[in-house]
């Protein structure tokens, strides 16, 4: 009984309980995990920063849950920010990715480490 | 129907998320973080945040999926050598990741975060409330991230200019390729 949210899916329609904000922060936090998870594991640059991508996304949901639960604007407000500095900063981390390929040939991780020792 | 819609896009979205970090291939796992985005823009949604469902499909499943996507076949690094993940990483990472979640799920269970007895009334519906809180309370917030778009923009410039070496370009006359 680790997931109650998530195990509950396949019971009956009707037997499911109103959803809230810890439903939202479950989901959240999942994603999180697995952004986590990923960046931990892979070594393709590229993939560590999608699953960079999926932990800010993770983040402006449970801000926007918050936001709802609440009966606030200001967690909507945040999350657009967060989605407008999140757009830059793909911009800027490809061009780097780029660069390092131009410098380098290659994206995976375990062969950059210039810096290593 | 709300709830029923909940669980599908949550898990939709989970799932999807899932195929993105255990895809080999980046161009799939680009194709599954779509699907992933759209899922979190239908809980957006769910949660009456239309505008910011609206910008999460065109900027994060438009242009930023697209860069990624520009990018990996630029790139072109399909293939080449299999590495292995050290079994302490893995180790590592699978009981980083199990913190976290049973943290947050004890948290829940625990009761923390109480629901509340009624549900306020959804504030981010209105877009003329959010253009006036953008204009006048996060103001200056505002005008920082514009900055920041421009800085951001002048320093992908910068990167991914090639600057040709100095004398080279003069030595070659403009017409033949720079010297490496």
């Amino acid at each position: 009984m680790i997931f109650p949210a998530l195990l509950e899916l396949p019971s009956v329609v009707a037997a499911i309980p109103a959803v809230g904000v810890n439903h939202y922060l479950i989901v959240s936090a999942l994603l999180f995990a697995i952004g986590f998870f990923g960046v931990l594991l892979r070594k393709n640059t590229l993939v560590i920063y999608m699953s960079l991508e999926l932990m800010l996304n993770a983040a402006t949901l449970a801000a926007v849950a918050f936001s709802r639960f609440n009966g606030m604007m200001d967690g909507n407000i945040l999350v657009f920010f967060i989605i407008t500095v999140a757009a830059a900063e793909v911009a800027v981390g490809l061009a780097i990715i780029v660069a390092l390929f131009r410098k380098r040939h290659t994206v995976q991780v375990e062969e950059l480490g210039t810096l290593k020792n | 129907m709300q709830d029923v819609f909940f669980y599908i896009f949550g898990t939709l979205t989970l799932t999807c998320a899932m195929l993105v970090v255990t895809n080999r291939n980046a161009v799939n796992a680009a194709m599954f973080l779509i699907v992933s985005f759209l899922g979190m823009a239908a809980l957006f949604v769910l949660l009456e945040a239309y505008f910011l469902a609206m910008i999460q499909v065109l900027v994060y499943a438009g242009a930023v999926v697209v860069l990624f996507l520009f990018i990996i076949m630029l790139l072109d690094i399909q293939g080449g050598p299999r590495i292995r993940t050290k079994p302490l990483t893995a180790v590592a990472g699978l009981v980083s990741v199990s913190m976290l979640v049973l943290g947050i799920v004890w948290m829940v269970r625990a009761g923390a975060l109480p629901e509340p007895e009624t549900l306020p009334p959804a504030s981010g519906v209105s877009m003329k409330a959010f253009g006036y809180s953008l204009f006048t309370t996060y103001l200056l917030p505002m005008q920082v991230t514009g900055f920041l778009l421009l800085v951001s923009m002048i320093g992908v410039i910068v990167l991914s200019k090639k600057f040709d070496q100095p004398g080279v370009a003069k030595a070659a006359g403009g017409s033949a390729p720079p010297a490496r």
